[in-house]
């Protein structure tokens, strides 16, 4: 990362902003925190799972990653809460709970 | 595209960080990682932006979600932006001033907004100049950035903020504009219309054919927008299923002049069962306005017929 | 060796594009800068440079593809006129705020309307506040010289902003004088080659262009676009001073001519300054002590160094190729007036509006000028503020 995005905030001088507000980097914006937004978290209930991976392409923020054709757990840190990925699961490994609950 | 699978390409890495600033269940951005999905992973790729929601909101300093090199320019240009990004690639290339085994792709996406209205003297420039790149729409019918008005794009009858349904009023009055097949008449080297299947087969598809057929191709991806339609957001896949399944959004390519359906449903269902379920046309299925689910209707078959026997030639 | 020719204004900064051979050029025809992206298609077309023209279908897209090359890594200009540049107006402080070094070969004509085709500054005027340096050429020769020393001023690290280069729509454009040009080597070694630090088609290492920019953020990124400003004012003069060396001929941010004892000076940018000194000359053969300032830089605006210039003077007449419709006097006599004002230069200005969409101005009228400033200061006559010249 040749911009260190960590050293810009909204208290930053002029002299230390990037020339033309570019950004020298890419993915950046993984530093920030949209899981915060959650009023409802999935929860993802792994036994149930038969690793079909509807789930993972409709979920609009890539917070259900996969590896290795496998999908892992949320990532909570970004996943907004829109409750796509529970509609699409034909199998109830998703399930939706009232609250911005990490899953827990 | 026969050996596609769903489980094999989602082991791709994601070119579309999380992070973004879009409104919970947006189908912008689902399509957007669809597209992106089907470049090599080896290629680099510049990805240009018309003004609107996405932009504002995959790109706020310092926070970019793209994991490819990104450039905005401003609302009625994407096209015009790309095509100077594409010509300079061709003339460093040229000078022997990038290196010779290093790809990179050009794609660009714009709102309805950006692609069929204020951007679409700029995109039919770059298209019938011979630029390769790809200009991928993401058409939520309407310029929802601002806050739900009409574009040409968006279906006859739906309520927006400035075709709003009262007493004098049964909302837009025009019928959307066919802006792929307006492209298709550029005489381009591809025009693919799609939308989001569960197995996101055809998106991905199309996306495949587009990145890496030479020449201008040009994606009209139908992304439902929670907020200006009004169906239930976790919704959105049962919405795409009805506008494919009701011949709204019949999906098609035209392949080097070539037209051809790619999906035909078993059985055509009727345009309420789209309609229903979305908040913007409500009035529709108010006692009294059946006649103007009737014109919807005619209007669908209408264009369907037209886009079989354009298919069938 | 210099190289003695006969050439137009287009055909001299055609020759100077050639010479750079920049990597892309979007343009758009609009008189009279059209000959320009011809002559450089057809140097194009007979291999005689390998730059990538886009024949684009606006002026608008133009600057954006002329912004979008350069932002991926490519030396990129264009050429425009007029209606040409408004249409470009977005897009102007576009490439300035994405600090993109690209160029703009300007051939001023009047804006509409009416529509008409002939010189006046309205179009580069209208520009003033986009963030681009603009130097104004008198001639052919200013117009091929400022062009070749356009990319060391938009590249340099202190800078990184676009320039647009301008000239007098016909009367330069398109009168063929006598011009001395530079050999292509020496240009291409003066002007170098385009090593930007970060661009788009650096492969592995992404950029970003063009955010959304919360208010934090933004008022800063505007004040770091006035530094950069500012900056080139010392940038242009160490290129003008490179390019002396090479070329013989220099350059500053303004030419004084013949006001080191004068009581008038008259102020004014462009070719009209050609007509001026000829005033000048016939007026001080007559004893008469008179001066001209021509501007070449316009932005950044030099006025420290213009209140500087006519501290010593008795009264200054300030010419504007431009109405700007602010009921108090045309661009170049509001900047100038504020500079005086601010560096507490009290001296007698009138601002005049003349050549309003090619109406002629001549050497009697600029004589007309002279006589009326002493006429004010020497007699005391009142003298109408902001008059045109040769309005019926």
């Amino acid at each position: 990362m040749r911009t260190d995005i960590t050293k810009i905030n909204e208290k930053s001088s002029h002299t230390e902003l990037t020339e033309g507000l570019m950004v020298f980097a890419g993915g950046t914006s993984k530093l920030f925190q949209t899981g915060e937004w959650r009023t409802n978290t999935p929860v993802f209930h792994e036994d149930l799972c038969k690793q079909c991976l509807l789930c993972a392409p409709v979920c609009p923020d890539g917070s259900i990653p996969v590896k290795d054709s496998k999908r892992g757990a949320f990532d909570y840190d970004h996943c907004k809460g829109c409750g796509i990925c529970e509609r699409v699961c034909p199998f109830g490994a998703i399930e939706m709970k009232e609250g911005n609950t990490n899953g827990n | 595209m026969s050996d596609y699978s769903l489980k094999n390409i989602m082991n791709k890495p994601e070119r579309l960080a999380p992070g973004h600033r879009m409104c919970a269940g947006c189908g912008a951005t689902i399509a957007v990682r669809a597209v992106l999905r089907a470049l090599h992973e080896d290629d680099h790729a510049v990805i240009g932006n018309a003004t609107g929601c996405l932009e504002v909101s995959s790109f706020m300093y310092p926070y970019t979600a793209w994991e490819d090199s990104y450039i905005h320019n401003a609302f009625e240009n994407a096209g015009a932006t790309l095509s100077g990004v594409e010509t300079a690639y061709n003339a460093l290339k040229k000078r022997g001033k990038l290196p010779e085994d290093e790809t990179f792709k050009f794609i660009t996406f714009g709102g309805d907004g950006g692609t069929y209205d204020i951007g679409f003297q700029s995109l039919s420039g770059a298209m019938e100049r011979g630029h390769d790149m790809v200009y991928v729409c993401y058409d939520n019918g309407a310029y929802m950035n601002t806050g739900i008005q009409r574009s040409s794009a968006t279906p006859m009858y739906a309520d927006t903020t400035t075709t709003p349904v009262g007493k004098q009023s049964d909302g837009k009055m025009q019928n959307r504009k066919d802006l792929a097949s307006i492209i298709a008449d550029h005489d381009v080297a591809y025009v693919g219309q799609t939308t989001f299947t569960s197995d996101f087969k055809d998106l991905h598809s199309k996306a495949n054919k587009a990145i890496y057929t030479e020449g201008p191709c040009f994606l009209n991806i139908m992304t439902p927008c929670p907020r200006g339609w009004r169906y239930d957001t976790p919704d959105i896949m049962k919405i795409c299923k009805l506008a494919i399944d009701t011949c709204y959004w019949p999906m098609f390519e035209v392949d080097h002049g070539k037209w051809k359906l790619t999906y035909e449903p078993k059985k055509k269902l009727p345009i309420e069962d789209f309609l229903r379920p979305q908040g913007r046309f409500k009035h529709l299925f108010k006692k009294g306005n059946e006649d103007l689910i009737v014109q919807f209707q005619e209007e669908v078959d209408r264009r369907w017929e037209d886009l079989l026997y354009k298919c069938a030639r | 060796m210099a190289i003695k020719e006969r050439m137009s204004g287009n055909e001299a900064v055609a020759y100077a594009i050639r010479q750079v051979n920049p990597d892309v050029m979007p343009a758009f025809p609009i008189t009279p800068s059209t000959e320009i992206p011809q002559m450089v298609s057809t140097y194009i077309a007979n291999g005689e440079m390998d730059t990538e023209f886009i024949p684009v279908e606006s002026e608008h897209s133009s600057m954006s593809a002329a912004i979008g090359a350069e932002a991926a890594g490519a030396r990129s200009l264009t050429a425009t006129s007029s209606a040409g540049l408004a249409l470009m107006w977005e897009e102007l402080l576009l490439a300035a705020s994405n600090r993109m070094p690209l160029a703009l070969t300007l051939v001023n004509r009047t804006l509409s309307g009416p529509i008409n085709i002939n010189c006046d500054h309205s179009d580069g005027m209208g520009a003033r506040d986009t963030g681009w340096i603009q130097i104004y050429a008198e001639n052919n020769q200013e117009a091929y010289d400022n062009f070749i020393q356009a990319y060391p001023i938009a590249e340099d690290a202190r800078v990184h902003l676009p320039i647009m280069v301008c000239q007098d729509g016909f009367i330069t454009s398109h009168a063929v004088e006598n011009i001395e040009l530079l050999e292509d080597e020496l240009v291409k070694d003066f002007v170098g080659e385009y090593e930007p630090e970060e661009y788009l088609l650096n492969p592995g290492k992404p950029i970003a262009v063009g955010p959304y920019s919360i208010s934090n953020y933004a008022m800063e990124a505007k004040k770091n676009q006035e530094i950069a400003l500012e900056n080139s004012k010392e940038v242009i003069l160490e290129v003008a001073e490179k390019f002396k060396k090479l070329s013989g001929r220099g350059f500053g941010l303004f030419e004084e001519y013949r006001t080191e004892d004068a009581d008038y000076i008259m102020l004014l940018m462009g070719s009209a300054a050609g007509t001026a000194k000829q005033a000048v000359d016939e007026m001080r053969e007559q004893g008469k002590k008179v001066g001209v300032l021509k501007l070449r830089v316009f932005r950044p605006f030099p006025a420290k160094e213009i209140a500087e210039a006519l501290k010593n003077c008795k009264a200054v007449a300030i010419l504007d190729r431009c109405e700007s419709y602010n009921g108090n006097g045309g661009p170049l006599g509001s900047e100038v007036t504020a500079g005086l004002f601010r560096y507490k230069v009290m001296i007698e200005a009138v601002n005049y509006i003349y050549g309003l969409a090619g109406r002629d101005f001549t050497v009697s009228d600029a004589v007309h000028v002279f006589e009326e400033l002493a006429d004010a200061v020497e007699n005391g006559k009142e003298v109408e503020q902001f008059q045109y010249i040769r309005l019926r």
